[in-house]
């Protein structure tokens, strides 16, 4: 037990600060400065309209599993997205923010709907991934419906193959601070 | 291939009578061929298992006025491919199925996707097909078109027909497609009494997007992308099987660099899974410590690959006729500190998690798979290793640069959650010895050479150990460079019937970490 103890205390805190997306013009200095602020406004966000909680379902309607894993990513000790109020949740009853990933293949178009019907309104979805934003190496086939915007309403997609944990971040940063 | 085991088989194969068999080709090298005719299908199949070769896959073509149907099977190291041509009228085959196990869904995938009739198949049954297209028309048939008919809402799979619990106390517990984590989609339907398990059974093709149909007519640095994407967390393994097949079918050779650059691209990756699955299988009992530790280790190890290679997942690292990055300067000495750190800090981790008793009773006798089954099962990587199978196509089938390193395949017979533990643990740090040792022998040179197109109909057969065990791939182009069919076998597809196995007689409760000890990949099987 003493050992785990030290070994918990010699990896100190890891987690880190989320740079907005870098603009070209701004300096390091002022990036460092920006991170305080949407991070502030963030919480300040989750806080206000999310009752201090923010709750994501995710749902894999096809995916390699390559978005998942940087989904994964986000609760690691770097990232610890919990910090910001923003938790995954087991069920699209308990969520505000449908995380979708993949093309959706057609045989998960059904259950993509209802997970979707099943999500209380105000709802938002995500789309991930190179696969969410348009269908990506897949498209769309006898197989797949291609982005999840031709299954269910998207609000947001955020590209990449697959979207680091930090495109994740500030694509959620971006979603929540939407008027 | 040794000459004995194929002789003495050709010897078996004459004397029930199976002496149509053609000329044994050299063009699937380094895999031999073997044809029969259709009606000796399933007698050839009886005789390869009392020889004891292992059943590894089967996949068929529509080519045109026949149909060509392969089944992949390896003994000691060789492998061999049984072929056999049918026409479109008159697809009908003797299954393999009464005789191994392993072919019982891909014989149904292949029924699925080609119209193929297997004669005696122990389960009629529908498999990868659920309600995305009609029954009665096959998606890898040539005539089909990709795109299928333009669909309306695809109905959900709801009348499949489940085996059914019956008797005082039995329950059903349905779970899926949509998991309750951040998981890929998939059906369980469990049968319990109490809280012990009865059955299971699986309900996979949810994830499945025709990656067969979409590889047709693409070009090998296109097929090398889509390879990438078979499964996500096995974007080398795949990709490195598809371009060797692809390589074998045009002639290339690649520079030794890039065998070397691919090693430890593949290292690289089997040290990221493994850190993860055992993060994963503390938290699955309730051990964060270890969640945090091994996920903090293998972020370290993604971002190194950031670093070093451009890409976290070190996807399209890896394209036809060698690789897309090499390594600067001081790559190898940065690289070779962090090797060592984290070494150190396994070390560590590894006394902690010895001492936690707690951890020892959840992992130890849960999820049994014997050693005859995983025989029987034809098992694969960390799975069968940790059921007595020693099997490892980097030592006893091997590549460039495996054929130039030693190294020891870590295996344990107990076939536990907690064997599978440590044999990921092992397996691990012989990742890291590799690792130096790529990193020691790394030849100067080119890291890739430029492409030839094959000629038509040039086929190629690849074998490489992905994370997971055996990735085998074959491919045949057609003309001008374009890819008539491509078939990846992700080690999942096999060793997914070995989770309904171990799981029996276990807890409720204890099925994830049942799951995530096996870690089988959805899309790899879905395709
Ligand atoms: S975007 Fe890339 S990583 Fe994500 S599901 Fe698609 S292929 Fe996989």
């Amino acid at each position: 037990m003493l050992r785990l103890y030290s070994k918990i205390f010699k990896t100190g805190v890891l987690t880190e600060k989320v740079p907005k997306p870098p603009s070209p013009g701004i300096g390091v200095a002022e990036r460092e400065e920006a991170i305080e602020q949407v991070g502030r406004a963030l919480k300040g966000i989750v806080d206000k309209r999310f009752r201090g909680s923010l709750a994501i379902r995710q749902v894999d309607a096809g995916s390699c599993n390559g978005c998942e894993l940087e989904i994964h990513a986000l609760n690691n000790v770097y990232y610890d997205v919990e910090r910001f109020g923003v938790h995954f949740v087991a069920s699209p009853r308990h969520a505000d923010v449908l995380l979708v990933t993949g093309p959706v293949s057609r045989h998960m178009e059904a259950a993509l709907k209802r997970t979707y019907e099943a999500t209380p309104d105000p709802k938002w979805v995500i789309a991930v991934g190179d696969c969410g934003a348009c269908g990506g190496e897949f498209g769309v086939s006898y197989a797949s419906c291609g982005a999840v915007s031709n299954v269910i309403p998207v609000d947001l997609a955020i590209p990449g193959c697959p979207p680091s944990p930090l495109a994740l971040l500030q694509g959620l940063l971006s979603l929540c601070g939407r008027q | 291939m040794s000459v004995d085991s194929l002789t003495s088989l050709r010897l078996k194969l004459a004397a029930q009578d199976i002496d149509n068999v053609s000329s044994v080709h050299r063009f699937l090298s380094p895999a031999m061929v073997l044809q029969l005719d259709a009606r000796d299908w399933g007698k050839a199949a009886e005789i390869t298992k009392s020889e004891h070769w292992r059943w590894a896959g089967i996949w068929a073509e529509d080519r045109g006025a026949e149909l060509v149907v392969n089944a992949c099977l390896e003994h000691q190291g060789s492998y061999l491919i049984l072929r056999t041509l049918l026409t479109p009228e008159r697809a009908i085959l003797p299954s393999q199925a009464p005789h191994y196990w392993a072919a019982d869904r891909p014989e149904r995938h292949i029924r699925d996707l080609f119209g193929i009739h297997f004669e005696g198949h122990p389960d009629p049954r529908r498999w990868i097909r659920h309600q995305a297209w009609d029954e009665n028309v096959f998606p890898l048939r040539k005539h089909f078109a990709a795109a299928g008919t333009p669909p309306g809402e695809t109905p959900p799979d709801r009348d499949y027909p489940f085996l059914k619990a019956e008797g005082a106390s039995v329950y059903e517990i349905p779970v899926g497609p949509v998991h309750a984590g951040i998981i890929e989609p998939g059906h369980f339907r469990f049968q319990a009494v109490g809280e012990t398990v009865l059955h299971l059974e699986e309900r996979l093709g949810y994830v499945h997007k025709g990656i067969e149909k979409l590889a047709e007519g693409r070009d090998p640095a296109g097929l090398a992308r889509l390879a990438g994407r078979v499964s996500g967390d096995t974007t080398v393994g795949h990709t490195w099987a598809a371009c060797m097949a692809m390589e074998r079918a045009a002639g290339i050779e690649i520079p030794l660099r890039a065998a070397y650059l691919r090693g430890l691209l593949a290292e690289r990756e089997r040290v990221i899974n493994h850190l993860w699955d055992l993060g994963a299988l503390c938290n699955d009992v309730g051990f964060a410590f270890g969640h945090y530790q091994f996920g903090r280790l293998r972020e370290q190890w993604l971002r190194e690959n950031q670093l070093h290679f451009g890409h976290r997942l070190l996807m399209d690292r890896i394209v036809p006729g060698g690789v897309a990055v090499d390594l600067g300067p001081d790559a190898a000495g940065t690289m070779g500190r962090s090797i060592a750190a984290l070494r150190g800090e396994l070390d560590e981790l590894l006394t902690i998690l010895d001492s936690n008793s707690s951890l020892e009773d959840r992992f130890l006798g849960a999820g049994v798979l014997s050693t005859e089954l995983a025989a029987a099962l034809g098992a694969l990587g960390f799975v069968g290793r940790s059921s007595g199978q020693t099997f490892d196509v980097r030592r006893d089938a091997p590549y460039a640069p495996y054929d130039r390193l030693t190294f020891n395949v870590p295996t344990e017979s107990q076939g536990d959650v907690a064997s599978r533990f440590w044999v990921r643990y092992k397996e691990l740090r012989v990742g890291l010895r590799l690792l130096e040792a790529l990193l020691e022998g790394l030849p100067e040179g080119m890291v890739a050479v430029p492409w030839q197109i094959p000629p038509e109909g040039a086929e190629g057969f690849a074998a490489v150990e992905g994370w997971r065990g055996e990735i085998l791939c074959y491919v045949r182009f057609g003309a001008g460079n374009a890819i008539a069919r491509y078939w990846p076998r992700d080690p999942s597809i096999v060793n997914w019937p070995a989770l309904e196995k171990l799981v029996l007689g276990n807890i409720v409760p204890d099925f994830p970490v049942c799951n995530k000890s096996v870690n089988g990949s959805y899309s790899g099987h879905d395709l």
